[in-house]
């Protein structure tokens, strides 16, 4: 297929993926105790920080004021990983490949794209934005589902999956990540039952709760890093997103070497040595690596060039973003 | 409880030719079916089954964007629900007439840019065609596949207030809105499926495998044939009917960055290394087409594109060059074409034109601003143009001296009063001007879809249909014959 509708694929889905993982750091359940605690901003804040992007918030925002940072997840017109700007962005790689998805997908993207199109003309104002990103959540799903019930599973269903599942290993790495930025009050509250709610609340935030339990029952810092990162069954953990990434590239034959390393050694690796190095630095390091395969998609895939071609590259839709 | 017949009510039918109607409260007598269907249809239900094709068109993303607005606003082209209905008899004769102006046009084309006799025999002004910013010196001596050069057509017809169509313009270059076409007919499927089943419309949905038989035709011939849709990309005000047509042939959407050149022979980038494509429906005009031969800013285009073309490596639709067939001073002559190179007379009539680039003609121009719409002669989509009767004193004064700085630049032609058809307005139908833009293809012979993008003008008594200037569509129904023959 077309080198730039194969890259408008993955960043379709890249974006939407992203999107919807925006929804679900909002939605996670951190605002069960924004009501009366006195360190709720530092809850919020850790939202910030999880997105590597601080530097643009501070030079954009004056406070870590729950309004200004669900402002800047959701409607930011100038930060590029807004959900707003996602869904933009993901709608305008869907228009440009409109005859490759089927019309069910593109009318989903294109009802998504109106709904927070609306939304964000009304400022937000008059719709409950935990009930909206809800919504977005859903129109996801509804999204995946038609990927997975009407496209044929040739070339440009693999360039979706990956697309898809890249996202996801990295956007579940930050969830995890996000309980590194939020200080508890004193350190004395560590296992206690405040910290555990937020662990929960993490593993909701992932849809994960639920199977979670079914595997470990009580709620501790170790088992949820355990489950997230490695558990293969759960379809939102780290090492399932690879697997299958892995299977998909394998099918493109697109440059696997880098892929089949890091998920070789997720495999291998367990939650004690992960902690022991540090969970947020594990996570960064994960982080790298999969930006690293990111890069080998785009150079085998997105970017060929005839030997005596001079021309320079105009790139695709989807922006590069390391 | 009230029928679809009481939003008729005070409908007005004197002036223009009415499409539908021929007394008040009378239908043309083909059209009395149809009329007594919508008479059992209720009034709510109908304008619900108007908001809801409204509301399918967003849905969906039909939509255009129109340029100088706000960058990448899209709109959807207002659309009105009520089909506009050609008679069988009224449509074998502009079938006859199109296809004769098609065949007449692409051998000027050929002529021009060959011997040009019709210039040495002074049947057209050498200077006029020479003079033509559309006239490409490039395409001198090109031989396009099995010598056909204008592939697509959308020919603007106008009906006169005693019902006889008239040509208003022949687009030869890339005529957009045949998806819309194909797009309406599904709204109204969807909204008077009993109508459908009861009447014989003539079937448009047909056009992309006419499209794709024409770009088969013109390919050259080899194993295995890869084609493709060419398109200046997302931003172009036609974008999703480049992407519409791409996915209704089944062929490739391409972009000028998809494309590379290399021994003169096309090849598209893929995932897996560079593959050939052998013929092209292009939708960028000649200008942006190969920056090596053309406009050399072009970041749209291909360059090598066109040497790969002459060498008969890749067939392109349309052919470069025939642009200069839509110039409206050269249309003036489409009638002396039709005679020189057929023998025949024009069944389908012009517009009476005055080039304003003739001394007696820019006289008399000049003297009658107020009466005359006066149109650049290189541009379209209602770009550039002055209706005089409607503009001020100071609009027709500064008009008067664009024209005496570039006479050759402009021709005026008398307002001609557009017929109506019974448009939807609030609560009720209103008559609202109307054109019909037929599509006519030319592969192995030439084609007329039955059927057509009706443009509409949504303001009351405006004669201007553009969807670049406010102007919407209806669906074209052509009645079936009663012989059943089939005529595509």
């Amino acid at each position: 297929m077309l080198s730039r509708v194969a890259g408008s694929v993955y960043w379709l889905f890249r974006y939407l993926e992203r999107a919807q993982n925006t929804a679900r750091f909002i939605n996670a359940d951190f605002n069960q105790y924004l009501e009366d605690q006195d360190h709720q901003g530092n809850l919020w804040a850790s939202l910030v920080a999880v997105t590597g992007d601080q530097e643009f918030y501070q030079e954009h925002y004056s406070s870590y004021s729950r309004e200004s940072i669900i402002h800047f997840l959701t409607l930011d017109e100038d930060y590029d990983n807004s959900l707003y700007r996602c869904v933009v962005q993901a709608r305008e790689n869907a228009r440009s490949i409109r005859e490759i998805i089927s019309s069910e997908m593109w009318e989903e993207i294109n009802s998504l794209y109106l709904a927070v199109t609306e939304y964000r003309r009304n400022e937000g104002r008059g719709t409950d934005p935990f009930a909206f990103c809800k919504s977005v959540i859903h129109s996801c799903y509804l999204f995946i589902g038609l990927f997975y019930s009407t496209m044929n599973r040739g070339e440009a269903w693999h360039f979706g999956r990956l697309g898809m599942l890249l996202e996801r290993a990295d956007k579940t790495s930050r969830i995890l990540d996000v309980k590194y930025f939020i200080l508890l009050p004193d350190p004395a509250w560590v296992g206690t039952a405040y910290d555990n709610t937020q662990w929960a609340a993490l593993l909701k935030a992932v849809s994960g709760l639920e199977m979670y339990r079914k595997i470990y029952r009580r709620i501790n810092p170790r088992d949820v890093a355990e489950f997230l990162l490695f558990e293969k069954d759960f379809p939102r953990s780290i090492l399932h997103c690879l697997q299958n990434s892995e299977e998909s590239l394998r099918i493109l034959s697109g440059p696997q070497k880098n892929l089949v390393r890091l998920r070789t050694d997720l495999e291998t690796a367990n939650v004690a040595e992960a902690m022991q190095m540090g969970l947020h630095e594990y996570l960064d390091n994960l982080q790298n690596r999969m930006n690293q395969v990111d890069l080998d998609i785009f150079q085998g895939f997105f970017a060929p060039k005839l030997s005596s071609e001079t021309r320079k590259d105009h790139g695709y839709l989807g922006q590069h973003q390391s | 409880m009230y029928t679809t017949k009481i939003m008729f009510t005070d409908y007005q039918i004197q002036g223009p030719w009415d499409e539908f109607f021929q007394a008040p409260g009378v239908p043309h007598p083909a059209f009395q079916a149809i009329f007594e269907a919508l008479n059992h249809t209720r009034k709510e239900d109908y304008l619900a089954l108007h908001k809801e094709a409204e509301r399918a068109l967003i849905r969906t993303g039909i939509t255009f964007v129109v340029y100088g607005d706000k960058e990448g606003q899209e709109k959807i082209m207002p659309f009105d629900l009520l089909p506009r209905i050609v008679t069988s008899q009224d449509w074998n004769r502009l079938e006859k007439g199109l296809i004769q102006r098609i065949q007449a046009l692409n051998l000027f084309l050929d002529d021009i840019y060959h011997d040009q006799k019709i210039l040495k025999d002074k049947v057209i002004p050498e200077e006029l065609i020479l003079s033509a910013s559309s006239f490409r010196k490039e395409c001198i001596g090109l031989n396009p596949p099995k010598g056909i050069w204008n592939h697509v057509t959308g020919t603007d017809l106008i009906r006169n207030p005693s019902g006889e169509f008239l040509v208003l313009e022949d687009n030869l270059r890339c005529p957009s809105g045949v998806s819309y076409v194909l797009e309406n007919r599904e709204l109204v499927k969807r909204a008077f499926p009993h109508l459908f089943e009861k009447l014989s419309i003539r079937p448009v949905e047909t056009y992309p495998d006419m499209l794709f038989e024409v770009l088969d035709h013109i390919c050259p011939g080899v194993q295995e044939k890869r084609f493709g849709v060419l398109t200046p990309g997302v931003y172009n005000s036609a974008y999703f009917e480049h992407s519409f047509l791409a996915r209704k042939m089944g062929v490739e959407l391409l972009e000028g960055q998809d494309l590379v050149v290399e021994n003169d022979r096309v090849y598209i980038r893929t995932t897996h290394g560079f593959e050939p494509i052998h013929a092209i429906y292009r939708r960028i005009d000649d200008d942006f087409l190969d920056p090596k031969v053309f406009r050399p800013d072009s970041m749209i285009g291909v360059p090598g594109l066109f040497q790969a073309y002459k060498k008969g490596n890749l067939a392109l639709a349309n052919a470069p060059g025939t642009g200069v067939a839509d110039d409206k001073a050269v249309y003036a002559f489409v009638p002396e074409m039709i005679r020189y190179y057929l023998g025949e007379d024009a069944l389908l009539n012009n517009v009476p034109t005055y080039r304003c680039g003739r001394e007696k003609d820019l006289g008399y121009v000049l003297a009658n601003l107020d009466k005359l719409v006066v149109k650049a002669t290189n541009e379209s989509g209602g770009y550039g143009m002055l209706m005089g009767h409607q503009a001020s004193k100071a609009q027709r004064d500064e008009f008067a001296l664009k024209i005496q700085a570039n006479p050759r630049g402009y021709i005026a032609q008398p307002v001609v009063d557009l017929s109506q058809a019974p448009t939807l307005v609030g609560d009720h139908f209103e008559g609202r001007r109307v054109d019909l833009r037929p599509y006519v293809l030319y592969g192995k012979d030439i084609k007329v879809l039955p059927g057509g993008l009706t443009r509409v003008a949504l303001r009351p008594g405006s004669l201007v249909v553009n969807s670049s200037q406010g102007g919407g569509s209806k669906d074209t129904w052509v009645i079936q014959d009663d012989q059943g023959g089939d005529h595509a």
